[in-house]
């Protein structure tokens, strides 16, 4: 009998040697003349335990993590592919509290599925939402996404309904959706994740999208630093191409839609979306004055779209489940699930799905279970790059927009980078204006000199020079920056600055009486 | 000369067939790029042309963007992530013994020509840090150890 054996293909699981694993079970089997299915599946975002080779058995899918090369043997001896006992065996996914207690509908499929695999797709409910859209008015489908209450996953939380419905009622002849996969933030790798271990679900999204406007054209604007990604899309758009499922005459509706994927260029400031747009139109990535705003002359000066991966890729349950479903989860105006990703120093990094509303301290020790260095966490940042930095004693705030703006801090696209007590903030905090000096598209004054200022003034603080006048020097710039920039760049490089300065006032050599001055 | 003349047919080719596309100086830059590892100075004035751009409206997209490069990388370009999630795994260190073991700072090439080295700013691969990629392969949680074993490996390849 064939036994179904499952190697992730994520590039996380093929950074730590997936690749190797996946050749070396296949040898192996050969050479014992055993006959495998070798499935090259997504993450189940576990990466303490990748590589995590997982067995098809009568039990369910029982996994064996993390393996290496010289564990491949041993695995075979010990008949892991009846499920037989070996040291790496960690029992049936389903079964790993970490995956278990998540809440997945964004990522339903990823890390079950062959992500490449339009048939995979359709037998775990994929194209379900494109089915009902067609039968809906464009009014409709966007009264859905509306009622499910999501909101802009890339970091902005704008409602994703009322950007959808400007579209919709702006008339143009021609309309653009477009795929903001230009994921930057540090910490951050939830858009990865779905491009490469569930591309359908993204190309679905896009479609509906296309649908509910009036748009005929998408485009993935994806950054270049993901190959992998690149890879998984343009296999899954031929073939959803070849299945009717783009083109000019989706699934015998007479109605069109096609898709483009176009890479950046490794710049930061293009995952801003008036930038992404003029890198998109083939230009140099600088930001647009808003208004107008994108949803009425964006794209080639047309209507246009601009969602963020996630944002996208949460609209085919939506539509297959309805807005009230996915409504139902979440806390306050946060509605639906967040995937969060825990990154940096942390035991147990990886991809949690859960509905807003969970604590730091939750996310950080119930499931990261601390830091990976054995050391007290002494600082997280939420956010990416422009979040702030927070300490220990604001872990107790729970994931949901208003409840971190109220600190001052920011959700962004969910990366949570875990820090232990050897980080020096205030080296952490030169960092933030040394990398916004890098990436600032230089249009604007205030970032694009205030970010080499910035630097400057905080190595002369981290140096001990004038720090009465300095620190208020630093402070006055922040001003500055953020409330004179054009984009979230230079207004919220502050941030993560400010933050490191009002919560671990002594790493920047001063007592707690000074930062206030 | 034969060389500049083949440079230039690829660049002339790449632009022609590209350049009816909305918005295509990108995937024309892309395509001369991994086509001859940078995109040269003299391929500006053919893409000005076919574009109906300027010379400096061409040279300023270059330019504004880090991935593309003007002179010639070595074999292999080693990205090495600079952003948090890797500074919080000590990035750090292993970005002083990557430039010591290359003896090369970054945007630079070793004298042999083998490995260029560049920054990153986030490869998405957070949960595995440090990381860094060499062409399309990854590598996740990167020691000193590892990270000299890799690149002997591919010294030995190249």
């Amino acid at each position: 009998m064939t036994v179904t054996v499952y190697v992730p293909n994520d590039s996380g699981a093929l950074a730590l040697g997936a690749g190797r694993i996946a050749a070396a079970i296949d040898k192996e089997a050969q050479k014992r003349g055993l006959d495998i299915k070798l499935v090259r599946n997504g993450s189940r975002g576990m990466f303490w335990l990748e590589p995590l080779v997982e067995v098809e058995t009568s039990e369910g899918r029982i996994g064996y993590g993390p393996v290496q090369s010289k564990d491949i043997s041993g695995l075979f001896d010990a008949d892991f592919l009846n499920g037989g006992t070996h040291a790496l065996e960690v029992g049936p996914i389903d079964e790993i509290p970490y995956f278990k207690n998540q809440q997945r509908l964004t990522f339903a499929r990823i890390g079950l599925t062959d992500p490449i695999s339009l048939d995979d797709y359709l037998a775990y409910d994929g194209y379900r939402g494109l089915k009902n859209a067609l039968a809906m008015s464009g009014a409709d489908i966007v009264r859905h996404v509306t009622d499910s209450g999501l909101r802009g996953r890339g970091g902005a939380a704008f409602p994703t309904g009322i950007k959808w419905n400007t579209v919709l009622n702006t008339p143009s002849e021609q309309k653009y959706i477009i795929c903001n996969a230009d994921e930057g933030d540090s910490g951050t790798f939830s858009d990865r994740m779905v491009m490469e271990g569930d591309p359908f679900v993204l190309i679905e999204g896009m479609t509906i999208a296309g649908l509910a406007v009036g748009a005929t054209q998408g485009y993935i604007y994806l950054r270049v630093e993901y190959p992998h990604a690149h890879r998984a899309l343009n296999t899954a758009i031929a073939k959803a191409y070849a299945a009717g499922y783009l083109g000019d005459n989706i699934q015998g509706s007479g109605k069109k839609f096609d898709l483009e994927v176009r890479l950046g260029a490794g710049a930061y400031i293009c995952g801003e979306e008036t930038s992404l747009m003029e890198s998109l139109e083939g230009k140099r990535g600088l930001v647009r004055f808003k208004p107008p705003l994108p949803a009425i002359s964006g794209l080639f000066g047309k209507p246009t779209i601009v969602n963020n991966v996630i944002s996208l890729a949460s609209v085919p349950i939506i539509l297959d489940k309805g807005g009230e479903y996915y409504r139902d989860f979440g806390m306050g105006r946060s509605r639906g699930t967040l995937p969060i990703q825990l990154a940096g120093n942390i035991k147990y990094p990886g991809l949690v799905e859960l509905a807003f509303g969970l604590t730091l301290r939750e996310l950080l020790y119930e499931y990261g279970r601390g830091s990976a260095s054995g050391r007290p966490i002494k600082a997280v940042q939420v956010g990416g790059p422009l979040g702030a930095y927070l300490p220990e004693s604001q872990f107790d705030t729970p994931l949901d927009y208003e409840a971190f703006a109220a600190i001052w801090a920011v959700v962004g696209h969910g990366g949570i980078v875990v820090f232990d007590d050897t980080v020096d903030m205030a080296e952490m905090a030169r960092y933030s204006m040394e990398f916004c000096a890098i990436e600032s598209c230089g249009k604007c004054t205030p970032c694009r000199i205030g970010s080499t200022r910035g630097e400057e003034v905080i190595k002369d603080i981290i140096a001990g020079r004038d720090l009465h006048k300095n620190i208020p020097l630093l402070r006055d710039l922040c001003d500055t920056l953020l409330n004179g920039s054009l984009c979230a760049l230079g207004g919220m490089t502050p941030y993560p600055v400010l933050s490191a300065l009002n919560h671990f006032p002594e790493d920047f050599g001063i007592t707690e009486q000074a930062s206030a001055a | 000369m034969t060389e500049t003349v083949s440079t230039q047919s690829t660049v002339k080719e790449i632009t022609r067939a590209l350049k009816h596309k909305p918005g295509a100086l990108l995937p024309i830059l892309h395509d001369i790029q991994h086509a001859l590892g940078y995109i040269p100075a003299d391929s500006i004035p053919v893409i000005a042309s076919e574009l109906q751009l300027s010379r400096a409206e061409v040279h300023g997209v270059i330019s504004f963007y880090h991935y593309f490069r003007e002179t010639p990388p070595g074999k292999q370009t080693i990205h090495l992530c600079r952003a948090e999630s890797c500074q919080a795994m000590g990035s750090k260190k292993l970005e002083e013994h990557v430039k010591a073991k290359l003896s090369i700072d970054y945007h630079e090439t070793t004298p042999d020509g083998k490995f260029s080295l560049e920054p990153v700013y986030c490869l998405g691969m957070c949960s595995c840090s440090p990381s860094m990629q060499i062409g399309n392969d990854v590598y996740g949680r990167v020691s000193n150890e590892s990270f000299d074993s890799v690149i002997d490996e591919r010294e030995a390849l190249s």
